[in-house]
């Protein structure tokens, strides 16, 4: 086994044991902590496939942003050291049948199906390309879903304003 | 033996699923945002090893992960926003105390 498989398989357990934890753990915070690094492994797995700009967004995005807010969330609207409630025995019975039923499902079909793959000459995911061919308005470009994600973060901050001062309006009227 | 396209679809689809059971034995509204979080990452890490193993010639996977990542920080945002609202009201963010819209 050569050093890169073996960072790998330890990227892989990282990101699937903290994964499981993150939903088993009955302690809210320790939930966040394990999603955190949960998201550290797969930005660890992106770095692995050599896709350096995606690993960057994801530890920028996830890791620096999302669970940043999530832990003050937790700190805004938990009581600490509380532990989660016990879930109904028969109900976790049930979601672990679920998932375990569409796993499986999900797993047959991936054994069986060959993936073809294209003898092209591959592009490197520089910076430069991504740029490129995100602004670009020809026939490969990605300047109009660009655009429009740009409105729906302009619409999601006007949003999250509108709802975080709804109380303090009514509390003024 | 050399790690390739179907170790890592593997991880992204136990990953998919580890969130849906989360999501399924949650009642917290914060710790369901986690699973929702798990399950669009295992997303993204399907859609950018299909592009680096199945279409090396093409860099629309990396988009559509990019997009993804910028519309799950809105969600993100407008949904913890909406749960911290919710416990202004009720003093509580679990989901069986908020069910005045339930039909």
């Amino acid at each position: 086994m050569s050093g890169s498989t073996i960072i790998f398989y330890l990227l892989a357990a990282l990101t699937l044991v903290s994964g499981l934890l993150s939903v088993i753990t009955r302690i809210i915070f320790r939930a966040a902590i394990y999603l955190l690094f949960s998201l550290i492994g797969i930005a660890g797995i992106y770095f692995w496939l050599q896709y350096e700009f995606i690993a960057a967004v994801q530890i920028v995005v996830y890791v620096g942003g999302i669970v940043v807010l999530i832990i003050f969330s937790i700190f805004l609207t938990q009581q600490a050291g509380e532990l989660l409630p016990k879930q109904k025995l028969g109900r976790q019975l049930f979601s672990a049948l679920a998932a375990f039923c569409g796993l499986a499902l999900v797993m047959l079909q991936l054994v069986q199906h060959t993936f073809t793959t294209t003898s092209n000459t591959p592009i490197e995911p520089t910076v430069a390309n991504i740029g490129a061919q995100m602004l670009g308005i020809d026939q490969n470009g990605f300047a109009l879903p660009f655009e429009i994600v740009s409105i729906l973060l302009l619409a999601a901050l006007i949003g999250c304003i509108v709802i975080a001062l709804k109380s303090k309006l009514e509390n003024n009227l | 033996m050399q790690p390739g396209l179907y170790h890592i679809l593997f991880i992204s689809t136990v990953l998919f699923f580890i969130g849906v059971f989360g999501f399924f034995t949650r009642r917290n509204l914060v710790t369901m945002l986690m699973s929702i979080e798990l399950i669009l990452n295992s997303v993204n890490l399907n859609f950018i090893t299909f592009n680096k193993y199945v279409w090396p010639n093409k860099l629309d996977g990396l988009f559509f992960t990019i997009f993804v990542i910028a519309i799950a920080a809105a969600e993100a945002a407008v949904a913890i926003a909406i749960i911290i609202n919710l416990y202004r009201t009720h003093q509580s963010i679990d989901v069986e105390n908020a069910e005045e819209m339930k039909f």
